[in-house]
Order: C-alpha cells, then sequence, then structure tokens
C-alpha cells in the first residue's frame, strides 16, 4: 500500500472514528460517576435525528449541533430518573433506553427520510492544514472533528483537575465514603450522566450533519455498542479514548479501502473485522484484569439515606 | 387450537371481504421495505401506486417501512382480511409470508416483487434493469477519464451481479480499456457507509462512481470530489447536480396500472413476469448536460436496439479470470441471468 492511498485512509480514519470518540468520551464520564448506560445507541440516534431535523427547519447546523447534544441529555435523563429516582436496575433501563430511542427515532424520522439537510463541511485549518500527510490526515475535515480534537483534553482536565472531578470520580469509586465526606454523590451521578448524555447527542448529529447530510432508519449503525466496548478497553480514561476510537474507525476505513484496490478477500469476513476487534478487545482487557480502573461502585445502586 | 384460530380468522376475513365487495371501488394495498420518502426503492413504487391511485373507480393505500419476515405476514394478513381486491409487496423477504397469506385468501390476488414463487392466486414480477444499467455504463465509459469506475453495491446476490455485468459490458462497450472496482456494503440503506464506500473508490482512482444502495450517499461523495455519478431508482441529481451523470430508473405506474386494469376485468392469471426497456417499466434518467451530444445519441439509439429486442447479454463474455462464459453470438437465457453469480472481464472485486 502506497502513500497515496494511505493518507486518504488515515484521513478517513479520523473521521470514521469521530462519532465513536464523542460517544465514547460521553459514556466514560457517565461511568466515572458510578453509573453504567447501555443507552448509548439509543441516546446517538435521537441526537442524529434532532441534529438533522433541527438544521433542516432552522438551516442553522450550529443550533442542531446543541439540539442533537440537548435531546441527549434528555434521553440520558430518562436513565436517571430510573436508576437514581426509582433506583432502577442499570443495565435493564439502559438496554431500554436504546430500544425506545431506536423505536422514537425511527417513527418519527420516517418523514425525514431522503432529504438533505445543511451541515458542517471540511475545510482546511490555516497553516496547519498545510503541513505536509498530516495537514491532510488530520487538518482538513469539518469543524466538529476539530472540537473533538480538544474534547478528550477537556474532559481529562475536568475529572483530575476540578473539584467537581475530583468529587464525580469519588462517587463513582466510593459513594458511601464520598457521602460520609459531604458529596452530594445523587447530583454527582446526575451530572455524570446529563454531561455524558450531551456527548453521545453531539456523536449521534456527527452522523447526520458532518459524515452525511442525510437521514435514515438505524442511521447509527451499531456504533453506540462499540463505544460501549471501547470505554473498557480505554481503561475508562479519555486520553485512551482516542485511541480506541481511532482504532476502530480505521478498521471500517480499511476494510472498504480493500475491497476498492481489489482484494479477494470475501468482503464477508472484512466486514467482520470491527466486531472481531470488539470481541479481542474485551478478552484482551478482562486478561488484563486488576489494573483496568473500573468505578469500583460502577453499577451500583445508592440507597436513599436512612 | 391454531387450526381453529385459523379457521375463525378465515371465516371472519371472509364474511369482510364479501361485505367489502358491495362497495364499488377497487382496493389496492401496498406493501414497502422503507419509507417511502427514500427517494429510493420504495419511492419509486409509490409513484406506481399514485398512478394507480389516479384510475378511476380504484382506491389504494400502503403501509411503509415492513420489516421482512413475521411482520410483513402480519400486514399482509391484515390487508387480506380488510377485503383488499389486489395486494402488492415490493420486497424479496416477503414471499413466503406472501405465499402462506395467499393460501387462505384465494380469492386475492397477490403480487409479488422481485421474487420467484408462484400459487394459484399469487404471481411475481420483476423489471430488466440491466438494460437501464448497460446504457448507464455506456454514459459512465464515455465520460471517464482516469479509466477506473467505481461501483458501490449491496449485496452479492443474483440481481445486484446481472446490474454489475451490465454496466461494465456497456463501459466496455464505449471504453474497452476500463475496469470497474466493486465495494460491497452489506446493507441497502445506510448513507454513511455508502458514502465511505465511494470514498475508498474514489481513492483508488475512479473517477465516476455508480450504486445498487437506496441512498444518495455515494452522490455526495462524487459531488464533493468533483467527480461523476450514476445514481440509481429514481432521478438522484437533487442531490449531487454537478456529479449527476444519469441513472437506470423504475417506472412502475403502467406496469400497476396495467394489473389493476386485469384483475378487474377478469383476465388475471398468476405468472412470473419480467418486462423491461420495452415496456417502460425500467427507463434511463435525462442525462446531464455535461455529456456530449454524440454520447447521448449513441446511448439513445442503443435504447431503441434494446426496445426491439436486442439482448444485452450476448457472447463473446469472458468472466473476470478471462475464461470464456459465453461463445460468440449465443445469448444467455433468462435463467442463467437470474442466477448469474460471476463477474464478467472487467470487474476488480469479488462474488463473496
Amino acid at each position: 500500500m502506497d502513500i497515496a492511498i494511505l493518507i486518504p485512509l488515515l484521513a478517513a480514519t479520523v473521521q470514521s472514528g469521530t462519532p465513536i470518540l464523542y460517544a465514547t468520551l460521553g459514556e466514560i464520564i457517565t461511568e466515572r460517576s458510578g453509573v453504567l448506560n447501555l443507552g448509548v445507541e439509543g441516546i446517538m440516534i435521537v441526537g442524529a435525528l434532532t441534529g438533522f431535523v433541527v438544521s433542516l427547519t432552522t438551516g442553522n447546523p450550529w443550533l442542531a449541533f446543541f439540539a442533537a447534544g440537548a435531546a441527549g441529555c434528555l434521553m440520558a435523563a430518562v436513565h436517571g430518573v430510573v436508576v437514581l429516582l426509582f433506583l432502577g436496575n442499570q443495565v435493564v433501563s439502559g438496554l431500554a433506553i436504546t430500544i425506545f430511542g431506536l423505536g422514537l427515532a425511527n417513527y418519527f424520522g420516517t418523514p425525514f427520510v431522503g432529504q438533505a439537510a445543511p451541515g458542517f463541511d471540511p475545510f482546511a485549518l490555516p497553516i496547519l492544514g498545510n503541513i505536509p500527510a498530516l495537514g491532510e490526515i488530520f487538518f482538513r475535515h469539518d469543524v466538529l472533528v476539530y472540537i473533538s480534537y480538544l474534547l478528550p483534553l477537556a474532559i481529562w482536565l475536568f475529572l483530575y483537575v476540578t473539584r467537581i472531578g475530583l468529587n464525580l470520580r469519588a462517587t463513582g469509586e466510593a459513594p458511601v465514603a464520598a457521602r460520609a465526606a459531604g458529596i452530594g454523590v445523587v447530583a454527582y451521578r446526575w451530572l455524570g450522566i446529563i454531561m455524558g448524555g450531551f456527548c453521545m447527542g453531539c456523536g449521534g448529529a456527527y452522523l447526520s450533519l458532518a459524515y452525511t447530510h442525510l437521514w435514515t432508519n438505524n442511521l447509527t449503525g451499531g456504533r453506540g455498542w462499540i463505544a460501549v466496548a471501547l470505554v473498557i478497553f480505554s481503561f475508562w480514561r479519555p486520553q485512551r479514548a482516542v485511541f480506541g476510537a481511532y482504532l476502530f474507525g480505521g478498521i471500517m476505513a480499511v476494510q472498504l479501502r480493500l475491497q476498492a484496490s481489489g482484494t479477494t478477500i470475501p468482503s464477508s469476513l472484512l466486514l467482520m473485522l470491527p466486531y472481531t476487534l470488539t470481541i479481542a478487545v474485551l478478552v484482551f482487557s478482562s486478561w488484563r484484569r486488576g489494573s483496568t480502573g473500573e468505578p469500583a461502585a460502577l453499577g451500583t445502586t445508592i440507597e436513599p439515606r436512612q | 387450537m391454531r387450526r381453529v384460530c385459523t379457521g375463525i380468522v378465515a371465516a371472519l376475513a371472509v364474511c369482510l371481504f364479501m361485505g367489502q365487495a358491495v362497495a364499488e371501488d377497487l382496493q389496492v394495498g401496498f406493501v414497502y421495505v422503507s419509507p417511502v420518502g427514500d427517494a429510493g426503492w420504495s419511492y419509486a413504487h409509490d409513484q406506481g401506486r399514485l398512478a394507480v391511485e389516479a384510475m378511476d373507480g380504484v382506491s389504494t393505500s400502503f403501509v411503509e417501512a415492513v420489516a421482512e419476515g413475521p411482520d410483513s405476514e402480519r400486514v399482509i394478513l391484515n390487508m387480506a382480511r380488510k377485503g383488499y381486491d389486489v395486494i402488492f409487496a415490493t420486497s424479496f423477504g416477503y414471499m413466503d409470508p406472501m405465499l402462506k397469506v395467499a393460501g387462505q385468501f384465494p380469492d386475492t390476488v397477490f403480487m409479488h416483487c422481485s421474487g420467484f414463487k408462484l400459487a394459484d392466486n399469487m404471481g411475481n414480477y420483476f423489471g430488466r434493469m440491466y438494460q437501464a444499467r448497460y446504457l448507464s455504463g455506456m454514459v459512465a465509459g464515455a465520460m471517464t477519464e482516469s479509466n477506473t469506475l467505481g461501483y458501490v453495491a449491496a449485496f452479492p446476490i443474483p440481481e445486484v451481479i446481472r446490474g454489475i455485468n451490465a454496466f461494465t459490458l456497456g463501459v466496455r462497450a464505449m471504453n474497452p480499456e476500463a475496469t470497474v472496482r466493486v465495494v460491497w456494503t452489506k446493507t441497502w440503506y445506510d448513507p454513511a457507509t455508502e458514502k465511505e464506500a465511494a470514498k475508498s473508490l474514489l481513492d483508488v482512482g475512479a473517477d465516476v462512481i455508480a450504486q445498487h444502495q437506496d441512498s444518495a450517499g455515494p452522490q455526495e461523495a462524487a459531488q464533493e470530489r468533483g467527480v461523476y455519478s450514476v445514481g440509481y431508482n429514481s432521478d438522484m441529481s437533487q442531490f449531487a447536480p454537478e456529479a449527476h451523470l444519469t441513472a437506470p430508473i423504475w417506472n412502475w405506474g403502467p406496469f400497476y396500472v396495467a394489473t389493476v386494469e386485469k384483475v378487474r376485468s377478469g383476465e388475471w392469471q398468476a405468472e412470473a413476469t419480467w418486462p423491461g426497456l420495452a415496456e417502460g417499466i425500467v427507463d434511463l434518467a435525462p442525462i446531464g448536460d455535461m455529456v456530449p451530444q454524440e454520447v447521448k445519441d449513441q446511448v439513445m439509439a442503443k435504447m431503441g436496439a434494446i426496445k426491439g429486442g436486442e439482448r444485452v447479454f450476448v457472447g463473446p463474455i469472458n468472466d473476470q479470470d478471462g475464461v470464456l462464459k459465453v461463445a460468440e453470438g449465443e445469448t444467455m437465457s433468462d435463467e442463467e441471468l437470474l442466477g448469474m453469480t460471476w463477474f464478467v472481464e472487467g470487474v476488480i472485486g469479488t462474488t463473496q
């Protein structure tokens, strides 16, 4: 494979990794507060539809992007009500959110199938975009990709430098001790859920506003589930999520390019690659058990104060 | 217990059917696999339905986005129970569910698209899309400069393979040096994947992108790179006005109107029909202004010849390894076309 193919491949890697990166970062924040949210797929698709519809009706992609994030918050809030207010099982509630979100988006999205909405188009960043190779790979994308470069750093700073981040992590590791120390653990779990939902909604919007400018049923195509797996792969650390997301983006991009370059490997085998990798990642991370960084109280319910 | 239930259901249905029969309007139902707004497969069928709706004494309705399998059986059964006179099911996976329901409602006419099973009251139909694909290939072959064309394709089934082969034959009729590279997406409708597949073809040097997909994703990709594209299903030029050369398109209206007319006059018979360009069921979208007039003339002349009975798959045809598959002067039979699982010379890709 020569350089002329490699550079577009890496550029495509960044692009197809971006929606997964947004969603993975969202799930990391949520899980660091001790809440498991398996509704990523459902939240993403509601975000994708909201973004698309707002962009189509107002013509303003930025408004659409934030509306998608807000829709993600709303969907995540449903999860929050179930698991924080009614102390429901987090796994069951998350699965229900996924099914609910997919159904909701398909129902309301049907009239919009086949229309094209205004969205974000690629533009080269000044100076950076002219760097040979690197410029083409990283700095000739749409603005949502550029935001996603800063997002892991911002979330890392939030989690590890600010007091609010410290309290959120404490809630995820030892809610009883955190409460004894005077931290409002339920409030911090709400914060984790809502912030996470915002990122997931934005990840969905990337698909309908930048990746394509089209809407369809099941637009997310399982990317939400890959994000859930990637949280484990990245050991709950935002900086490692970047590698995971681009690894998957790369696999998705490379299998299509292998076909285009005329390989004789059956396409069915190539299409299995992302999912084979998901399983490999899960095996790998459980094999390294003990140092994975999983929040100790992940998935537990906080009983109300007696 | 189940048999009793079926009996009761059938009896109820008969009652309903008799009740409806007094009404004057012939009721025609359509079942679609995707939303009608997709500018793709179901949209094309719905345009046909609108032509039926415009007929005197006929009313129509449709159910969209019906999943293949058990869901579709429920929808078809429900239509039959409500006393619909003719039911059109427009996806391959509706075949067995429809056959099952057809057995319970002998007085209803069932029509299944793209399958092969028949019953006394169930016929099947499809169109020779490969004829229009050959013509679109001629346009693409005349317009390529890199001699590499890209084809974003859904599933490696005979219908799609036949289309790729016809397209390639058309391309090489104009430009014997050109090759067609195929990427499988394993989905009928996924704009993100389709667009990415088109980009992967553009990255290996393709300068015309064709598709057997229902979304306009590949059209978008071609437009963004400033190269040409060939649509599918319906005129997709609205999504890529500068890229869109033409598109092989469906025109179901005349066929649906004729079928409903036959049912009304009692001439309808259960049979397998496979009309093409000559009957107007498939067509070519208007060819874009970027195409030179002499190319348009050549394509139109070929269209006239095919309408007059000329065949597309005429020997000599080699497969992609250069082995002679159809000898000089021979033509492929319909059975061979319906079961086509190999690529012709000039296609780069695998059918697996």
